[in-house]
């Protein structure tokens, strides 16, 4: 009875092959979704296999080609018990790794040896924006690549010009430790969140009079504190993860929950937006030492991976949206090829006993800055796997880097109450 | 080799982890032979065998982990701020210090169990030396455990008998050992606490359920090196940007002649569209190139189909069935003015999805207008003329000359608020106050 699902399944590389999967497959409990995602592919959308047929025909450039095995249960066929089913799951899985395996694996800097390494950086601080009076703890970039949003320990939230160094708006949060802030892609509002287990949209008012707390609305509501927001493609929509585990879609408008997001068994840290063009994804990283993909859409977690050996406190997507990078307590940080679904490179040194905090890339994705609980700031070469430069100054823990929309700076965020932008 | 700290609430796993870590670096630095050199070091008149001087332990991190002198002496400073090295000659002061008349010691496993008997004892060796928060936490403890002072006065006499038994060099290694612990536990006011570890976050670690899910793939890591490649030229950070970056030079030139519509735009963003069909649409100048490309050759209904989908996706909840049915009228219904050509199946979908309109309904036509975009027009726009006079106008910016007194600062333009832009619109002339002293001129043209 249990037979090899994918008896008589080639899978072969070139620009158009065929898929086709034997008549080993049980209709009514497999569902075999194909998703081309290579920029090139036609089909970019799950083609899903009508019941009793049992052949697809997927093109593919560039030798990429999605294979995923859902399980769908819609009632056991006769003869058939959980256990036979879940024989029949290990078996595909077994196959699919027996095909994985004969594809060669091969770790980052091997690809990277000829490209040249990068120069020696000297990256300088121009900036230090003084004005929190306690632990900074997030902040986030505006799109006019210039100004900035920041929360901290005391319940403040400023915004500010950071080219200028003028402070344009100051929000006072009832509660402590506002973890998450971001600014909206307008530019007209910014969010934040913290141990309220809320998250709020502030609109930005021109006027100077007017109490621009007054105007905070309410959002997002959890059941523990929001460690991480982002608004999505536009200023209607809000993304937050949260202490309590998961991470959820809002509708800023109305603050209705649009999708919720299960699958951390543990407070999550962090989550990224995908820059990808069909932007339905996003990667959230937390204390369970996991990072996992998630589906916007409907819910589902898509990917998952453990490499990390303690909490995971930041994620960030590369720019190509193919990748992404997270920072963890266990003092490296990590690359991983979203298409190859593994880890690729890992950054980590000797010297380098303390957790890191905070992770972006800078506009080529050539470049991974780190911030640490040591107080600096690693530079890393994505590529080649070596660290580039160190940076020094901060007094207390880096809480969080960014570079700046047009990659022109570095601000960091930290514990010694101050935000520091950084340029070579 | 432990120190028995007090963490609030219980252990945290990054403060074991890095603990463990810096123990194996004491643990490797007392290593007999390849680990620091001890040494006697004369402390005035006293002299302390097994002892090591800064320079020691800075030279030797740097060979052993081979880094810079200047992060080995961030690692020492670590390693004694968290006092798993501590310093002889000014016990108050956990910072290391890379000279050769500095000294310090490795940390033995002596239990502090008392800070009151601590201070007890320092108050009656040095009478009236206490500092201002010592003494404050003295009479704090007194009055709370005020029941049990004769007790530790007690103990504290006794500890002081015993010690003054030990040989010169032993006191004073655990003197300072003892003030390098309660500087630690119980940091003087306004002296951050290195033992603050933020929130705390609880160990929640149920078992995982294993996902039955892989993916095929061939190496994808030439893309990675592609990418980094074709975009290096356009990252500041690593290579620079003309006509100067801001943050250096003071001068936003470089975000006036990059900013959404200009007349004229610059070599690198137009090259840019070149580089994927999502840069040349993300970019409102490039987008608006298209568009007037596909007007051209009768396919615009293609990107304002396109569009309009994008603002059904991120837009207010509320507006979407209203959204959903122009789109229907001008795209979608037979005859429309706009009509686009959708296979039939997605069209039979699309038309059945409307009768209950929700964000995501026309995600499958929007993606097959998408890729007929990406795989047809975008190339061939690429190729036409209009793209390549774009490219050819482009300009280039000049290298900002530097400044004829190079220290003078340039004094920094403000801009108007995003904010400020959007309601600008609506408010018409009411500007009350605007933003930030610095006032709303903004730079016209490049300054260079």
């Amino acid at each position: 009875m249990s037979q090899d699902p994918l008896e008589g399944c080639r899978i072969s590389a070139g620009k158009k092959s065929a898929v086709s999967l034997g008549k080993a497959l049980h209709p009514p409990n497999l569902l075999v979704v194909v998703e081309g995602t290579c920029g090139a592919c036609v089909a970019a959308s799950p083609v899903s296999a009508p019941e009793g047929s049992c052949s697809y025909n997927v093109a593919h450039h560039h030798l990429c080609v999605c294979v995923r095995v859902c399980m769908a249960w819609q009632g056991l066929q006769k003869g058939e018990t959980l256990a036979s089913l879940k024989q029949e799951s290990e078996n595909l899985r077994r196959k699919l790794e027996e095909e994985r395996g004969k594809l060669t694996d091969v770790e980052l800097h091997q690809v990277a040896e000829k490209v040249e390494t990068v120069a020696a950086l000297s990256i300088k601080t121009r900036r230090v924006l003084k004005g929190h009076g306690n632990k900074v703890l997030s902040m986030d970039w505006c799109k006019d690549k210039r100004r900035l949003v920041s929360s901290s320990q005391d319940g403040k939230v400023i915004v500010w010009d950071a080219f200028t160094l003028n402070k344009e708006h100051g929000i006072t949060l009832p509660c402590t430790w506002v973890m998450a802030c971001a600014y909206a892609p307008s530019g007209c509002a910014v969010a934040c969140g913290g141990l309220d287990n809320k998250c709020s949209v502030v609109p930005l008012s021109l006027d100077r009079n007017e109490n621009v707390t007054a105007k905070k609305k309410s959002v997002a509501m959890h059941t523990n504190y929001v460690s991480g927001c982002s608004f999505t493609n536009s200023d209607m929509q809000l993304l937050t993860s949260s202490g309590d585990g998961t991470c959820a879609l809002w509708d800023v408008e109305s603050g209705q929950l649009l999708q919720s997001f299960h699958g951390h068994t543990a407070d999550v840290l962090s989550l990224d937006l995908a820059p990808s063009e069909t932007g339905n994804t996003f990667v959230s990283g937390g204390c369970d030492m996991k990072a996992n993909v998630w589906d916007m859409r409907s819910g589902q977690n898509i990917q998952s991976f453990d490499n990390h050996q303690s909490d995971i406190n930041c994620v960030k997507y590369y720019p190509s949206g193919d990748a992404f990078a997270s920072a963890s307590d266990d003092a490296t940080c990590r690359f991983y090829d979203l298409r190859a679904d593994r880890e690729v490179a890992v950054y980590q040194k000797d010297s380098i006993i303390f957790g890191a905090s905070s992770v972006d890339f800078s506009l080529s994705g050539r470049l991974l800055f780190a911030g640490y609980n040591d107080y600096t700031i690693n530079v890393w070469d994505v590529l080649k796997g070596t660290r580039v430069s160190v940076l020094f100054g901060h007094e207390n823990r880096v809480s969080r880097v960014r570079v700046s929309p047009d990659g022109t700076a570095l601000c960091s965020a930290s514990w010694d109450n101050t935000l520091r932008v950084s340029r070579t | 080799m432990t120190i028995n700290t007090q963490v609030r609430g219980g252990l945290l796993r990054e403060q074991m982890s890095c603990f463990r870590k810096m123990e194996k670096v004491i643990v490797a630095m007392q290593d007999p032979d390849m680990g620091i050199k001890m040494r006697n070091q004369r402390l005035l008149i006293t002299v302390i065998p097994h002892a090591m001087t800064g320079v020691d332990v800075i030279t030797w991190l740097t060979q052993k982990y081979r880094i810079g002198e200047e992060e080995a002496l961030h690692l020492g400073g670590m390693l004694v701020r968290y006092g798993y090295i501590y310093p002889l000659k000014e016990p108050r002061c956990l910072v290391l210090q890379p000279d050769d008349s500095f000294s310090v010691f490795f940390y033995s496993s002596f239990h502090f169990p008392s800070s009151a008997i601590f201070l007890a004892k320092k108050n009656i060796r040095k009478q009236g030396e206490l500092m201002e928060h010592e003494k404050e936490r003295y009479s704090l403890l007194h009055k709370r455990i005020n029941h049990t002072w004769d007790f530790v006065v007690m103990q504290a006499r006794e500890q002081l008998r015993t010690s003054k038994q030990r040989r010169k060099a032993d006191r004073i290694v655990l003197e300072c050992q003892e003030q390098a612990y309660w500087l630690i536990n119980r940091p003087p006011p306004g002296v951050q606490s290195v033992l603050d570890m933020g929130l705390e976050r609880p160990s929640n670690q149920n078992l995982r359920v294993p996902l039955v899910s892989h993916f095929f793939f061939l190496p994808s890591c030439n893309l990675f090196v592609k990418y980094c490649e074709q975009y290096q030229d356009h990252d500041p950070i690593m290579l620079g940007c003309l006509p100067s970056n801001p943050w250096i030079s003071d001068d936003s030139a470089y975000w006036t002649i990059n900013t959404e519509i200009v007349l004229v735009p610059t070599r690198l963003r137009v090259e840019r569209w070149s580089f994927s069909f999502m840069e040349l649409l993300s970019d409102p100048m490039g987008r608006k190139e298209f568009m007037t490309y596909l007007e051209k050759e009768f396919s615009a209904e293609n990107l304002y189909f396109w569009q309009a989908c994008e603002e059904i996706r991120h837009g207010e909840s509320s507006k979407i069935p209203q959204k959903v049915e122009d789109v229907y009228k001008n795209f979608l219904a037979p005859g429309a003015s706009r009509w686009v050509n959708i296979d039939s199946k997605t069209m039979d979908k699309t038309l059945e999805g409307i009768k209950r309109p929700h964000r995501f309904v026309l995600d499958d036509a929007q993606m097959h207008i998408y890729f007929l975009m990406k795989k047809d027009s975008y190339p061939r726009f690429l190729k036409s003329d209009l793209y390549k006079n774009m490219l050819s106008r482009a300009m280039v910016p000049q290298e900002s000359k530097k400044s004829v007194f190079p220290f003078m600062r340039r004094q920094r333009h403000s801009s108007p608020s995003p904010a400020q832009v959007v309601a600008h619109g609506t408010e018409e002339d009411e500007r009350t106050g605007g933003v930030g002293q610095a006032g709303t001129n903004s730079t016209t043209g490049a300054r260079v």
